[in-house]
């Protein structure tokens, strides 16, 4: 399982992130903490994304997850760190596999917007419930740790980093598997994947459930590295663009992509906003139409094809 | 062939679109290991007829039974199970894919059913058999192209590779030798027919090609009008009067 | 019965300005295949565009009514110049490829333009109100009422009415249908598609421009209305059928009653009900409820 290229960078690399985390500034463990978050719910849309799918509602099950830790904080005291993401990524999941029977069905524009609708209507409920923090959100507490109160971020730090490089192992795995290569497949030629004696309808309800999974862990580990959730940077259709955007700037090639994609995606934006807050809608369409046109694997063929050439 | 119990027997089959009749009244047995030509013009029925048997198309009444097994109601993937393929007249492969990612696809879903789809795709095994079939379908040459940039002849062998190793007992072929040129189509058809023979699989075809239905086939359905108007061997059928008037024609 | 009737011309005005926006939306769609998310861009540049001149011109003493004019005026030259350049520079590039990323193309597009606004235009609101007052307000059934909310219904009857004439009883519009159903067909009947592509978004871009340059003088026009209105009109389309004028028309009367309803009466589910529709219609009638006819392809 763990025999090929990808998973040994993922493995070095990761324990190199989590050594280097020990001694780098805050706002770097920061960023790091934010990009790692994210790029578990990118991990679930580039599975999507190579079946020709693009959700652009996946900030339901990011919200949702978010707003697990939250609710488990607020209402039930809950602070252990692994309660949360766990209850976070299981009930995005568990939400992903019923709305699955619906959305596997579903292709193009119409699994797109069918995805927004659902998120809007969260959103929707979310903003006007007051016992749901309405407009303003909740703040949330610093989680401890196997019972452990820690006094920096570094331990959480640890725990995203750790959970990060499993799923990249995981969902690496997965695209090796007979069912984790139909993608492209499906993509292609839905009729002859059925004709072959596969089950479209189930692959996607599969790929939809680990999205929302993903997503929904993602949205967790977000909200206790941010501290709070609202709904404009959790639930809204922008946060969907959001994650989609990265998605395309990672490119659909491995499993490493997101990470890295993520990272871009969050300095780029911390030195948009302090260089030209204006600005920043402006640069996310740039980039989005210049990979568009001119880069249709992201950022990860750049990097291949550096690879290619070093070796 | 000896005279066993027919592995297919289709039964008063009958398919209609609103006002429209595409087939009615087909009745037809076929036994293991023959190998069936189906004729007909444009518009008579043949492609409805592989539709349906294949469970792309439900038929409006009628009965489909393999091997005692009813088919009508089952969905092409549950026919695939059961044991029968089909190719295209169009090759459905997928295009963005090399020729052995194809049909390595098509051997893990064949061969990893249920949760041996979660384990990785690539083993020895299966890639020892992907090997074999490519040789066995001249495919050799091309393992490494993706679909996009080959010929339409080459296309319709992968296509025909591709239905074949579930190691199905029926194939039902839908025009295999149409868009490959006149010089190829013997060619073509002596790898696909050899390979076939060799894995004794039972063969529908459907051809427009007379000189090839003369060459390969055992037995001759003629289609008319979602009918069948003969059902005899391919000598017998070329030289009857309703065959010729309303399949061949002047000269089709 | 006053909160009924204020309801229902709430509603109504509200539907119009959906549709005349929604219905540059569909007819792109329908002939394109083009899910276009930067016609939301058209909708803000139009109320910009007329906005800015409508105050430039009260400014100069230049008399009121020229505002309608000015409104007119801006929808064809937003529709005229952006969707030229769209279509040109981006769109004419990409028909070949997957239908998503076209999506995502426009999307790109949309957060651009949405910039290009702030810088030429600035963070600050514009107030055209000048054709609003020139029009003064009407009382009827109790209530009062700006006349000019109310010619909003009667633009959209035009607009209806227009695309309707056009589709049925012109040359052009049986050009158009034989596109929307079949573009191969389109093509081989010797049509030349890709005008009548440019054409079209053209088309549409104008009315996309139509709804924000008539909308403007009762809003005050700020950073961010393109992004409402797209959102809005995404689900009268899909509501309705995408592609389909009949479609947008009765997809903006549900969405815009709804909406009024739910802003007078129960104000917490105003932005749910709008999605929830949405939702229900896509699950139950995936293609709406006016989806154009489709060929076989098999």
């Amino acid at each position: 399982m763990l025999r090929d290229n990808t998973s040994k960078v993922v493995l070095i690399g990761g324990i190199l992130i989590i050594l280097f985390g020990a001694v780098a500034p805050n706002w770097i463990v920061n960023q790091l903490m934010f990009g790692f978050s994210r790029a578990l719910a990118i991990l679930g849309l580039l599975v999507l994304w190579r079946t020709g799918l693009v959700s652009f509602g996946h900030a339901f099950y990011f919200g949702l997850g978010a707003y697990t830790v939250a609710i488990l904080d607020i209402q039930l005291g809950v602070t252990d760190v692994f309660v949360r993401l766990l209850g976070g990524a299981c009930l995005a999941g568990l939400a992903g596999f019923l709305v699955g029977f619906i959305m596997r069905n579903y292709r193009d524009i119409f699994f797109a917007m069918l995805n927004t609708a659902i998120s809007m209507v969260l959103y929707g409920i979310i903003v006007k419930t007051e016992s749901l923090g309405s407009t303003d959100g909740f703040a949330i507490s610093l989680p401890t740790i196997f019972g452990v109160a820690p006094e920096t971020k570094y331990p959480l730090f640890v725990v995203i980093t750790t959970v990060a490089i499993v799923s990249a192992l995981l969902i690496n795995f997965y695209l090796k598997t007979t069912i984790g290569r139909l993608t492209t497949p499906i993509r292609d030629n839905e009729i002859r994947v059925e004709y072959l004696g596969f089950s479209v309808a189930h692959a996607i309800h599969l790929k939809y459930t680990m999205s929302a999974i993903l997503a929904g862990g993602a949205g967790a580990l977000m909200a206790m590295s941010l501290g709070q959730v609202d709904p404009d940077s959790m639930i809204n259709w922008t946060v969907s663009g959001e994650l989609v955007f990265i998605t395309i700037l990672s490119g659909p090639g491995n499993v490493i992509a997101p990470f890295i994609g993520s990272l871009v995606f969050e300095v780029l934006r911390t030195y948009a906003f302090e260089l030209a807050p204006h600005l920043w809608q402006l640069i996310v369409g740039g980039t989005f139409l210049t990979i568009i046109f001119f880069l249709p694997g992201g950022i990860w063929s750049l990097i291949s094809k550096l690879g290619r050439s070093t070796s | 062939m000896t005279e066993s119990k027919p592995i297919l027997e289709v039964r008063d089959l009958l398919k209609t679109f609103g006002a429209v009749v595409a087939a009615k009244d087909i009745n037809v047995d076929v036994r293991k290991g023959e190998i069936v030509g189906i004729i007909g013009a444009n518009g008579a029925g043949k492609t409805c007829f592989v539709n349906m048997v294949t469970g792309y198309l439900k038929p409006t009444s009628g009965s489909i039974a393999f091997d005692g097994v009813q088919l009508v109601g089952k969905g092409p993937r549950e026919v695939t199970h059961a044991g029968i393929s089909r190719s295209f007249q169009v090759s459905q492969v997928f295009h963005t894919m090399t020729v052995a990612e194809n049909l390595m696809i098509a051997l893990a879903i064949a061969k990893n059913r249920g949760f041996a789809a979660l384990r990785e795709m690539d083993s020895p095994d299966l890639l020892t058999r992907r090997d074999d079939v490519l040789t066995r379908y001249h495919l050799d040459s091309y393992k490494d192209m993706t679909v996009n940039v080959l010929s339409q002849g080459v296309r319709k062998l992968l296509d025909i590779a591709m239905a074949v190793v579930s190691e199905p007992r029926i194939l039902l072929l839908d025009e295999p030798t149409s868009g490959i040129s006149v010089e190829e189509k013997f060619g073509f058809m002596d790898v696909v027919i050899e390979a076939l023979r060799e894995d004794e699989v039972t063969v529908l075809f459907v051809e427009h090609d007379m000189e090839i239905v003369e060459r390969y086939v055992s037995r001759v359905l003629a289609f008319y009008q979602g009918e069948i108007i003969a059902d005899m061997s391919p000598k017998k059928a070329l030289a009857d009067a309703k065959v010729q008037e309303f399949v061949i024609g002047t000269r089709h | 019965m006053e909160t009924f009737l204020t309801i229902l011309l709430d509603g109504l005005q509200f539907s119009s300005y959906l549709f005349i926006v929604s219905a540059g939306l569909t007819i792109i769609f329908g002939v394109m295949k083009i899910l276009n998310v930067c016609h939301g861009s058209f909708y803000a540049w139009g109320a910009y565009t007329s906005a800015f001149f409508i105050g430039k011109f009260s400014e100069m003493g230049l008399p009121d009514g020229l505002g309608f004019v000015v409104i007119v005026a801006s929808a064809i030259i937003v529709g005229l110049v952006l969707g030229f350049l769209i279509e040109q520079l981006i769109l004419k590039h990409m028909y070949h490829r997957d239908e998503v990323l076209i999506v995502l193309a426009t999307f790109g597009l949309f957060l651009v333009l949405e910039d290009v606004i702030l810088i030429a235009f600035g963070t600050d609101p514009y107030f055209a109100y000048q054709p609003m007052a020139l029009l003064d307000s009407v009382e009827m059934g109790g209530i009062v009422r700006d006349v000019y909310g109310l010619t909003l219904i009667g633009v959209a009857a035009l607009v209806a009415a227009g695309c309707w004439f056009l589709l049925n009883k012109t040359k052009w519009g049986t050009i158009l249908k034989a596109v929307i159903f079949d573009r191969e067909m389109g093509i081989s009947m010797g049509i030349n598609v890709p005008f009548v592509y440019t054409l079209t978004f053209i088309g549409g871009a104008i009315l996309g421009g139509l709804g924000g340059a008539y909308i403007a003088p009762t809003i005050s026009v700020a950073p961010g209305l393109g992004t409402e209105v797209i959102v809005l009109s995404f689900a009268v389309v899909v509501v309705g059928g995408m592609g389909s004028i009949m479609g947008a028309a009765i997809g903006s009367v549900i969405i815009g009653l709804l909406r009024a309803l739910a802003v007078h009466e129960l104000p917490q589910v105003e932005l749910f009900v709008v999605f929830a529709v949405m939702a229900v219609v896509l699950v139950f009638r995936p293609e709406g409820l006016f989806a154009p006819a489709k060929p076989r392809k098999i």
